[in-house]
This record gives structure tokens, sequence and C-alpha cells, in this order.
């Protein structure tokens, strides 16, 4: 994959699945943390982290709160709630369920028979 | 659910913001963000650039952000709104009559709609309310007649069209309270009666079949007003006993609150007919009147039918007492406000009229404000403002004045509904119990909401039509002035054209009301009716039943009343004058052919000073005298209509007239023939009457008639007295002065009422016309400035600028005028029924009104035709 935009669902994925990894996080943590992980494959705008997060955060998955960070800088920290956890098991699931069905659309022609 | 609860938290952002947490957040993003790029090696300057580009730009982000705290659309919507509001506190004067207008048109709208739905749209409180019916007889003088008991027994007997059938009638007791004696209204129906009407007593019981009959032990129901006002609403009221005219009647139950029967007025007591003896064994004496259950699917149409069959089969058996006696039916709702309705109508288009103008006339205050922020529209299109986004402005500010002006609207209509109320007079209000519920009910609320929407739709599309033509190039151009102003001139001027002709109808409505009013006031009464005393007395029939003790008791009254200053003369009757045509005797000619025709007249039991002092010209022969009692020869007083009637040609002095029998005690000699005294509502016919001596049919319950110098209020009070002074246990009641009477009248009031509330909202038109008119010409005279000078300056008079502005406004005005005198005539064919000795199309009314638009319409364009005149040519054409 190129440096490519990540639509808002696969995004929301990632920050769900990060905070669960990590614990609680604040919103730079979590950008780097996703391009890390993506092997700085994923050119991600950290503008449109935010939004995300808020539409979590009003969906009830998460909840910030603010505090100090490792190099003493005040910084808003967000954490999973129980229901956000269950909502990543469901949306991890989906994920899986969808990509095995379209990568089994682009298996090579010659399997079949 | 958890998109609901998104929505919410975004809606919540609307209002309660908070940039600054999320400023603070991207803050210290880009505070760590800096960190790292310095401790990667770059310089300050050159970390923050990166952190900054990495975020895609802080504003974008903010915005980004901003768009999800919150919900776009609403969120500009807010903006508008803001902006709004502060327009129009800039405004003030524009806000507040553009919302006073508003207010007073739907103000006026709702309180009336308000009547009509207590009136009109209401059901009234009975079972399907729909399938009851009023029935009773007619005959060819009187479209409703009274029906008689053996009548009524036969048609529930025979009819195949009702579930049930019952009758009432009305009645009056006197009890014995700690305050003395008391007449109280009642009712007495027949035992199924509650049940046709489908109303279960609150407490107790309904009659029982056969509670009716002589036999039966007296029973009676309770009002619930009188329930709460004589028993404090306590329980075990059912069983106790209460003595009516000296009789027991064992209370057996209560009916509910929103009970009424308008066609009984006041009644307290509900009692069973009784219907031994009397006036219940004669098939001539009419004293009841009908309602009936239709039974399921059969129309009013096959009840009439089948009634009609009935009555024609007892006129064929009972032809003495059944002759030319018909059937009428009706829906008992029709009965009750079949004669308020078309006023309700009328005084409802009235004010939706009102209403119309009133919005047309803000709508046109908001085009002219488009006008003037033509150059700010253009400006706001020219950075990117979409057209749909600079409607919507004018959609909301169009909105934010609707709602301020329902809201002051719907506070005054109540104010407005509880003071018209108050000014039907108290015996009208009787007649119409469905009023107790006058209010801002859902149906109100609704119609209100109807009517706000209307007002929001027009004023949100007529500066949208006129922004679909907005040119931005024009608008921005400095002090220009292209086709835009034409425009607004044009869409304008037609709306002014059509408030003239809603002032128009509005006027000529009124002016034909007003001369209705003022034929009917014309109507002779044929007596005089001011400084007349008059009142209703009722003596107790156990003391005063024998006719010597009635007689003597007459006399008593009178004389003693007599001796009182300023009393000039003293009467008693039967039945006053100006109340009904009714109570009706059916006479033969002595010595004339007879084949048993009803000749039905009025027949009045008057004392000797009756014609004196009613001031009743009589124009032949004598009228009785005191002494004519009981002992002497039967005599009898008939009016013009009667002779012209019955004796064309011949004269009726010493004639002698008799009952349908001729039976030897009914002969009685005519002795004197009086003018037309109107027994009827001003607007009634005349029937023939006859006049008997009260000393030859006297009775105890009689009315009085007291002729008074000029101060006949005062004298209200002293007459009463002397009258409980003669006997304490005599019941008085009605005591008011005939000037009174005809004032407070239901013909005289239902006209004149809406002939004052007419001529109000008709005023309030022509006011808001003719401003609406000067606001178009003065525009106009604005926009023509510099065309005006250019021709004062090639030469043109004073004379042909004022010529020229008046053209313009007469153009406009003679359009409103001619429209809406068609209109208006349209409009007064359809309350033809409200209309007095007056044609729709009354000429002098239209002339009249055409003649007072024209003149107001002039001076409100002289205004601005002086201006336009007195135009400097030279700062005229500088001044571009």
């Amino acid at each position: 994959m190129s440096k490519t935009e990540i639509w808002q669902g696969t995004l929301a994925l990632m920050i769900l699945k990060t905070l669960e990894t990590l614990g609680s996080l604040h919103g730079y943590g979590i950008a780097r943390r996703i391009e890390q992980i993506s092997g700085d494959r994923l050119a991600l705008n950290y503008g449109t982290l935010y939004p995300s997060l808020l539409k979590l955060e009003q969906e009830g998955w998460i909840i910030s709160e603010w505090g100090v960070s490792e190099n003493n800088r005040k910084a808003k920290y967000y954490k999973l709630t129980r229901s956000g956890r269950k909502q990543l098991e469901r949306e991890a699931k989906e994920w899986n369920q969808t990509t095995a069905i379209v990568a089994r659309f682009l298996e090579p022609v010659e399997d079949q028979s | 659910m958890r998109k609901v609860r998104a929505w919410l938290l975004r809606f919540k952002g609307l209002f309660l913001k908070d940039d600054h947490d999320f400023a603070d957040e991207l803050e210290s993003h880009l505070q760590m963000h800096i960190d790292d790029n310095i401790r990667a090696g770059m310089s300050p300057q050159e970390a923050r650039r990166v952190a900054v580009m990495k975020l895609g730009g802080v504003d974008q982000a903010k915005e980004a952000y901003r768009d999800r705290a919150t919900i776009p659309f609403l969120e500009s919507v807010v903006q508008d709104l803001r902006f709004t509001f502060r327009q129009l506190r800039k405004n003030p004067a524009f806000t507040i009559t553009a919302t006073a207008m508003v207010a007073l048109g739907i103000g006026a709208s709702v309180a009336i709609f308000a009547f009509v739905d207590a009136a009109l749209i209401k059901p009234l409180p009975y079972k399907d309310p729909s399938h009851v019916l009023f029935v009773t007889e007619t005959t060819p003088e009187m479209p409703r007649a009274a029906l008689s008991y053996l009548d009524y027994l036969d048609w529930q007997k025979l009819n195949r069209v009702f579930d049930s059938m019952d009758v009432y009638g009305q009645a009056g007791y006197v009890i014995n309270t700690a305050e003395g004696m008391e007449m109280v209204d009642a009712a007495r129906v027949s035992a199924g009666f509650f049940h046709t009407l489908g109303v279960s007593p609150l407490l107790g019981r309904e009659f029982h079949a056969g509670e009716d009959l002589p036999e039966a032990p007296r029973t009676l129901i309770l009002s619930y007003a009188s329930w709460q006002k004589r028993f404090g609403g306590k329980q075990e009221v059912i069983g106790q006993s209460i003595t009516l005219n000296e009789t027991p009647h064992t209370i057996i139950g209560v009916l509910p609150q929103n009970f009424h029967f308008a066609l009984v007025e006041n009644a307290e007591f509900w009692t069973t007919l009784n219907t031994g003896g009397g006036c219940f064994t004669l098939r001539s004496c009419h004293n009841l009147n009908g309602v009936a259950r239709l039974k399921d699917g059969v129309t009013i149409d096959a009840a009439l039918a089948d009634l009609t069959r009935i009555a024609k089969d007892l006129e064929a058996q009972y032809p003495d007492s059944n002759l030319n006696q018909g059937a009428t039916v009706a829906p008992l709702s029709e009965v009750i406000v079949g004669d308020v309705r078309p006023v309700l109508l009328l005084l409802l288009g009235g004010a939706g009229l009102l209403l119309l103008i009133a919005c047309i006339n803000v709508a046109s205050l908001l085009l002219v404000r488009s006008e003037t922020r033509r150059r700010e529209l253009a400006v706001r299109r020219a950075l990117g403002a979409t057209r749909a986004r600079l409607i919507r402005q004018f959609v909301i500010e169009g909105f934010v004045i609707v709602v301020a002006g329902s809201i002051a609207g719907l506070i005054s209509s109540h104010w407005a509904m509880q003071i018209l109320r108050g000014f039907i007079p108290a015996d009208m209000i009787a007649g119409m119990p469905y009023l107790n519920d006058l209010g801002l009910n859902s149906r109100v609320l609704m119609f209100a909401l109807a009517l706000a929407g209307f007002a929001a739709a027009l004023f949100a599309l007529t500066p949208s039509l006129r922004l679909t033509t907005l040119d931005v190039r024009d608008g921005m151009a400095e002090g220009s002035r292209g086709s835009a102003g034409k425009v607004w001139t044009r869409i304008g001027s037609k709306l002014v054209i059509l408030e003239l002709t809603t002032a128009m109808v509005l006027l000529v409505g009124a002016g034909l009301l007003g001369k209705s009013f003022y034929r009917l006031l014309q109507v002779g009464a044929g007596f005089e009716t001011n400084h007349l005393v008059t009142m209703s007395v009722s003596a107790p029939r156990t003391v005063y039943g024998e006719d010597e003790k009635a007689v003597a008791l007459g006399r008593k009254v009178v004389d003693q009343i007599k001796s009182l200053p300023g009393v000039r003369s003293v009467a008693v009757t039967s039945l006053l004058p100006l109340t009904y045509n009714g109570n009706t005797i059916w006479i033969r000619f002595a010595g004339r052919a007879f084949n048993g025709e009803h000749n039905e007249v009025n027949e009045r039991c008057v004392s000797s000073d009756y014609f004196k002092t009613l001031q009743a010209r009589l124009l032949r022969g004598r009228t009785f005298t005191d002494a004519e009692d009981l002992s002497k020869p039967q005599v009898v007083v008939i009016n013009q209509t009667l002779a012209k009637k019955y004796f064309p040609g011949e004269d009726p002095i010493g004639q002698r007239i008799g009952d349908i029998d001729l039976s030897p005690g009914s002969i009685r000699e005519i002795i004197g023939i009086v003018d037309d005294i109107r027994e009827g509502p001003l607007d009634s016919d005349i029937w023939p009457a006859i006049y008997k001596p009260f000393n030859q049919y006297p009775d105890s319950d009689f009315e009085l008639v007291v002729r008074t110098a000029p101060t006949e209020e005062s004298l209200i009070t002293t007459v009463s007295d002397v009258i409980s002074g003669i006997d304490a246990r005599i019941n008085i009641s009605n005591q008011t002065t005939m000037r009174e009477r005809v004032n407070n009248a239901p013909t005289v009031y239902l006209r004149r009422s809406s002939t004052w509330l007419v001529g109000g909202f008709a005023t309030v038109a022509l006011l808001l016309g003719v401003v609406g008119l000067y606001g178009v010409i003065a525009y106009s005279v604005s926009q023509r400035t510099r065309e005006i000078g250019v021709r004062i300056a090639l030469g043109a008079q004073r004379g042909t600028v004022y010529r020229l502005i008046l053209k313009e406004a007469s153009v406009l005005a003679l359009a409103g005028i001619v429209i809406g005198t068609g209109c208006a005539i349209l409009a007064a064919s359809l309350m033809r029924k409200l209309l007095f000795g007056t044609p729709p199309w009354d000429i002098t009314t239209l002339i009249g009104v055409a003649a007072l638009l024209g003149a107001s319409a002039l001076v409100a364009s002289f205004l601005p035709a002086r201006r336009a005149a007195s135009v400097d040519p030279m700062s005229a054409l500088r001044a571009e």
C-alpha cells in the first residue's frame, strides 16, 4: 500500500485497537503509534484524527480526560470504555470477515477449475 | 441508540461551544510533535513548520473538528438566526410594526375562530350527537311550532325512523331558600329524555320509564351547577327531598359537568312532565318540543318523510286540532347554533381578510427591506454565498417575525375572547352554554399554527421571488438602479391592489351591516320604547290562583305603582311586545262560513291602560276600561293587521269572534282597533293579534310595564319594592327597561356586534391598505427622483409632476376599487341572511365606500407627490 489516505471506518478501528493495546493515550501518541504499526506506510493527516476521536467519544466507545504527558506536557488522554472494547471486538471480526471475502475474490484465477 | 446519543451531543454543541478545549488539545499536540522533531535534530522553526504541515493546517483541523462537534447545517441556521436578531434589533420600528401587524391579524382570527370552534365545530356533549334530532310540528305561520303531547305520543308510537323520541318543555319553579322565595329555571322532560340524548348522570340514575306519569312519585335530576351551588357538591344529595312549587321532589341524579342543553336556558332542575290533566289532554295545546335519536342508516330526509306521513294521518283523523299541522326535523346542533352560524362565519371571514391584509403589508415591508439591502446581498453573493443561503436568510427573518407575532397574537386572542364573550348580554349567554369552555384548545392552536405557517410561507416567498432577479454586478454598482427597483414596484403594486381590494370588501361589508342595523332600528315597534320599565311578576298560585284574587292583585299593583313619583302610567300584560310571535289561539268569526281553517293569531291579555302606557295608537273604537272584568260582557281589541286580513272593506267594530267551536263562553265583541304593535323581534313580521282584558282573563303570573319620566332606571328598584311590599311571597324577575331589552335582543345584538367588529376590521384594513399604497408611491418617487429632476430641469411644471405621481397612485387605487367592488358584491351575497332591508349591491354603500377609499388613497399619494414636485432639479441631478 502506498502512502494512502485512510478512510474513516478503518481509522476508527485502528484507534480503538491502539487504545486497547496501549491503554490510555493522547491524540499525538495515537497518531504516531498508527504510523509506526503501519511501518510508516500510512501517511496519516493528523488533523483528521481528532474528528474521529470526537466521533468515537460521542458514540461512547472512548472517554477522554486531561492529564500530563511523559515530557511534562499537558495532554488530553483517551481510553476505551467497556462498551468500546466490545465494539472493537465486533468491528475487528467484521473486518476480518470482509478482508477474507475480498481476499478470496483476489486469489489467482488458475486456482479455480 | 449510539447514533442518537451522538446527534444529541452534536446538537448540544450548537449552543454550548467549547472551542478552547480543542485549541488546548491541538496546542499540546503541536508541542509534543515539535519536541519530538527538535529531538530528531530540526531547528525550532523547522520543527514547528513540519508539525503544522503534518496536521494539515491548524485552522483546517479546527474546522474539521467543529464540523463533527456540531451540526454544520444547523450551525449556519443558528448563525442566520443571530444575524436576523441583530438586524431586527437595529430596526426596531420595522420589527415592532411587522410583529404588531402579524399579532393583530393572528390574534383577531384566532379569537374569532375560538368562537367558531366552540359553537360550530365542537360536537354537542351527547353520544353520537349527529344522530340527535330536533323534532317538532310546523304550521304555515310558524316554521317551528311546539308539539302537543298527544301528537307526540302518536309520533313516538308510529314512527319507523327513530330509536327513541322524547319531549321537553321549559319550566320555572318557586323554591324556599334561606333568603326567601326564589324562582328557579327548570325543564320538564319525558322519562327517556336523557337516554335519547345519550347522557348518563354523573351521580345517581336517569328517569325510569313511566316516571313521567301522574301517579309516579315526583323526582328530579340536578344540573351540575345547581348541585355545586345549592348542595355544595355533596354525594349525599341523592335521595334528598326538595320542595318545588310546594310539591316535594326526590333528587335522583346529578348531570355531568359538561352537559348542556341550550334550548332550555339555565335549567337547574330537570323534572318529569307529570302528564296528568290540562294541556296534556288537548291535542290543540302545543307546549313541548321533541328530540329524537335517528336509527342507524336513516337519513334526515327519510325521517322527515316518515313524520310527515304520520302528521298527514293525524290531520285526517283529527281535522279540528291538526289541520295544517306538519312535521319538521333538523339536527339538534342546527337548531342550537343556526342563528349564530352566519354571524360567526362572517366574522371569521372578516378576521381572515384582516390577517391577509396585515400579512401582505408585512410582506411588502420585507420587500422594501430586501431592496434597501440590495448591496449587502450582492456583496455576500460575490463572496460566495449561495442563492439558497441568501433566501434562507429571508425565510428565517420572516419566521422570526411570524413566531413573535403569533405568540403576541395568541396572548391577545385569549384576552379578546374573554372581552368579546363579556359583551354578550346575559340573556343570550344563557342560550349559548357551548361558549362555557371557550378557549385556546388544541383545535384552536392548530388553527393558529396553520395561520402562522401561511404567514411564514408568504414572508419567505416574496423576498425570494425578488432575489431570483438579483444581479450581482448590478447590485454592487454604486447608486445603481437597474431593473431591480422596477421589479419591486411591480410586485409591490400588485400587493397594494390586493390590499385595497381586501379593504374594499371589508368596508362594503361593514357598510352593509351598518345600514342593515340602522334599518332595523328604524323599524317601528308600534310603541314608544324609551322610558319604559318592565318586569315579570309571579305570585304564588296557591294564594292568587283564583280569578278574583288575581284581578285584585293586578289592580293593587297598578294602583300602588301609579302613585309613585315619576310614574306616568302602568299596565300589565301576559306577554311583553318585542319578545316573540307565539302564544297564539285559533279564532273564528261569528256569522261567517267556516270550514275548519286555522286562523292563528297572537293572543295577549292586557290591562286597561296597556295601550296608553305603550303609547300605541288607537285607530278606531275604544280600549277597555278597568271595570270590564268577569262580570261584564266579553270584549276584545284587535290589531290593524287582523282588521286588514279578516275584515277587508268591512268595519270590524261590533263584530264578534270566538274559538274554533264558537262555544258561547268564547264569544267576544271587537271594540277597538290599535295600530300594529310588534310582538316578535324587530326583524319579524307583524301577525294578526287580539288583546283581551286582563280582568276578564286574569293570571297570577304577568308582565308589568311602567311608563316613566326620563329617569326610568332609577325607578326599577322602587317599583320592585312596592310589589314586594304588597306580598313578600311574590317573585319578581327580569327587572329592566324596554330600551335594554331592545338593545340586548338577539336580532339587535348580533347585528350590532357584527357591525362593530366588521367595522373595526374594515377600519384597520383601510388604514393598512392606505399605508401600503403610500409605501409603494413613496418608494416609486424615491426611485424616480433623477427622472423627475430631469423633467423639471427640462421645464416640466410642478402641476405636471403632481399629475404624474397621482396618476400612478390612482391607477392602483382604481384597480383596487373596481376589483374590490366585484368581490364585495360577491361576499355580500354570501351574507345576505344578515342583511336587513339592504340588498348586497346597495348602491349608496358601494359609492360611499368607493369614495372613502378613493379619498384616502388620494391623501396617501398626495404626500409623496408633493415631495416629487418639490424636487430640486440641481441637487437631484448632482446626487448621481
